[in-house]
């Protein structure tokens, strides 16, 4: 679909010498020498509550800039875009999952799924047919029975909320989807089942998966492991 | 922005108790805006529309305010009479075209009686100089015949042939009442929305007639009975004001001075539009007054919202952070809020309208028969929009507020979740 394909593994992310200090911190929180995620690749990566994961999140979706180093992600480097730039570029290149309260309650699971359309005329674009359609169809890939679409968003379980969330990020097939801890509110079968089929749809539209999580239980799940507090020098500091 | 708008719709309807509450606040402190606004124009101009056509009212010496008020307005009392001679003589003047004598006094049951003459029903002029018409039957002929106005004969059941006692003065108690000289109805007018409809009409000669026997200001002479009056050739001796028609308006400064300098009597001679105006000026402070509450009103209401906004924010991090993750931008966050703050604002006053308009019908009735003033249907004037604009400004402005924190809140907290 784009140039980044035709290679054969170019590196997605790429972090190099990235040092994060909060601006009122006399010590880094983060500092990685160096991380690469291939195409096509699902990466875990792990480690306890303070190890900085919500930091490297923060740096990769482009909320927060690295003080030092370099954090490029496909063809950008996010260090040297301006705000409304990484907004954008996150709007159109990464998919996102939260940990649990995805949705706007506000809005129908239809809506809900669009959303990310909404702000990115890239990602709208990249669905071939009508949007509602495209919702439906992840939806079917995702298990989420026909019977609870139509139900407000409170009214589904955290397991078929998650869902919903997975495929508000696969939609308009962003390069990158980054899940934070999706499954830490659900039970064991449901998580390694929610995993398999989020990694299903990541082939699919040929996203790289990175996924967050402190369970040490979903390791095997993956193809590759990064364990963030070997990774980030300053993380036993914290 | 399409996005935005619809996305700032269906939060609210999300949070229906309190943008419900909010736009109920808006809504009120708009219909007391607007209500004052309204009261204040149609009060005015139905005092204005009052009396149409007159050049020149001319009554014992006092302030032209006082005057105008009792003469035309029936409010308050002549501070004095003035001659019978004197109306003759400048109802004769060369310029004057007509002029309409007042005696007034007496009541009826809470209504003003009005002493006046055939010309009253010919040249009195109200509203956009509109004339006098009648209902039903016609002017009185006779000595105890009457005219009532229209609130008169509605809210007392007259018809024409009923008959009725006038009372001396404005309190009408038993001891005071001309009982023993009933007056029949002849006359019905039409409703003008001015004080006629609260008036009951009858002749010069009637007035002095029922008051022979009362000299004294209190019944205690002999009062001699219908039949015998009607024989009688009455003059009136005084009258309290008369009202002057010029043939040309050049000439109502002339004879205002000359009026005011009459030598044989201390008359005031006033221009009706003139004492209207210092009128208003004397009202005005009254009026700002009421504007500034209802301003402050509609500050309160403004404040409402803001603080269910602002105490909104916090549960809202959420979703914030929700849209920043979706690529939405902390200028989408800031505009979320603003288009909030607007729609709520915008509900708010066409609510408002809505109950304005609803509230209006339902008093208009209940001012006019209790005030005589008309409040009208209109349509919005243009300082209506204005002020209702002012109004969505300012809703749109405060919406800053909030949106200012949320734009913040979503920097720092980017997609952190906080609960």
């Amino acid at each position: 679909m784009s140039s980044f394909q035709i290679d054969s593994n170019p590196a997605v992310i790429e972090l190099n010498k990235v040092i994060f200090q909060w601006p009122n911190s006399d010590s880094a929180t983060l500092d990685i020498e160096h991380l690469s995620v291939k195409a096509n690749e699902h990466v875990f990566i792990k480690g306890p509550s303070g190890c900085g994961k919500s930091t490297l999140l923060s740096l990769l979706t482009g909320i927060n800039v690295a003080t030092q180093g370099e954090v490029q992600l496909l063809d950008s480097n996010l260090t040297q875009l301006s705000s409304s730039q990484r907004d954008r570029f996150r709007a159109d290149n990464i998919g996102y999952i939260f940990q649990q309260f995805n949705l706007l309650p506000y809005l129908s699971v239809v809506e809900n799924i669009v959303l990310p359309c909404q702000f990115s005329s890239q990602r709208k674009s990249n669905v071939t047919g009508s949007l509602t359609q495209r919702a439906h169809e992840l939806l079917d890939k995702l298990h989420l029975p026909k019977s609870v679409r139509e139900k407000p968003v409170i009214d589904l379980s955290i397991g078929q909320q998650q869902r919903v969330a997975a495929a508000r990020a696969l939609i308009g097939e962003p390069k990158i989807v980054i899940a934070d801890e999706p499954t830490s509110a659900l039970d064991y079968d449901n998580r390694s089942a929610f995993i398999e089929l989020l990694m299903e749809e990541a082939n699919r539209v040929g996203s790289t998966l990175v996924f967050v999580s402190h369970d040490p239980t979903l390791e095997s799940l993956f193809e590759r492991v990064i364990h963030l507090p070997t990774l980030n020098r300053a993380g036993d500091q914290q | 922005m399409k996005v935005i708008a619809s996305l700032a719709w269906k939060s609210l309807l999300n949070r229906k108790t309190t943008a419900l509450l909010t736009i109920m606040t808006v809504a009120i402190s708009v219909i007391l805006l607007m209500g004052v606004e309204r009261i204040r124009t149609q009060a005015k101009s139905s005092f204005a529309n009052t009396v149409s056509g007159t050049d020149l009212i001319v009554g014992g010496r006092s302030g032209q305010v006082n005057l105008l008020l009792y003469s035309v307005f029936r409010i308050g009392n002549a501070t004095n009479n003035i001659d019978w001679k004197s109306y003759q003589e400048f109802s004769q003047h060369k310029s004057v075209k007509w002029a309409i004598p007042i005696s007034l006094g007496d009541s009826h049951k809470g209504f003003r009686v009005m002493g006046t003459n055939q010309s009253y029903f010919e040249h009195f002029r109200y509203g956009s100089k509109q004339p006098l018409t009648f209902t039903q039957g016609k002017e009185f002929k006779g000595l105890f015949e009457t005219v009532l106005g229209s609130d008169v004969a509605k809210k007392l059941g007259y018809h024409i042939g009923s008959e009725i006692i006038i009372a001396h003065g404005i309190s009408d108690v038993g001891f005071s009442r001309h009982d023993n000289l009933p007056f029949k109805v002849v006359g019905i007018l039409a409703p003008t929305g001015t004080p006629v409809d609260k008036t009951v009409h009858v002749s010069l000669q009637a007035i002095e007639a029922i008051h022979v026997g009362w000299e004294s200001g209190a019944h205690l002479g002999h009062s001699p009975d219908q039949a015998q009056l009607e024989h009688h050739q009455f003059e009136p001796k005084q009258i309290t004001a008369m009202m002057i028609g010029l043939k040309s308006k050049i000439q109502t400064f002339a004879l205002q001075r000359q009026i005011n300098e009459y030598r044989k009597e201390p008359l005031s001679a006033i221009m009706p539009g003139v004492a209207l105006h210092e009128l208003w000026g004397m009202m005005s402070v009254a009026e700002q007054a009421l504007m500034a509450v209802s301003i402050f009103v509609v500050v309160a209401g403004l404040l409402g919202m803001l603080s269910s906004l602002l105490t909104s924010l916090q549960e809202r991090r959420r979703e914030m952070s929700i849209l920043r993750a979706m690529g939405a931008r902390p200028k989408h966050v800031f505009s979320l809020l603003v288009s909030e703050a607007s729609v709520l604002t915008l509900l708010g006053i066409t609510v408002g309208l809505v109950g304005l308009y609803g509230l209006l019908g339902i008093a208009a009735p209940l001012i006019e028969s209790q005030y005589g003033i008309q409040i009208e249907l209109n349509g919005i004037t243009s300082y209506e929009w204005q002020l209702l604009a002012y109004v969505q400004s300012a809703g749109i402005l405060i919406g800053f507020i909030p949106a200012i924190r949320a734009y913040r809140q979503s920097l720092s907290d980017g997609m952190t979740i906080r609960l």
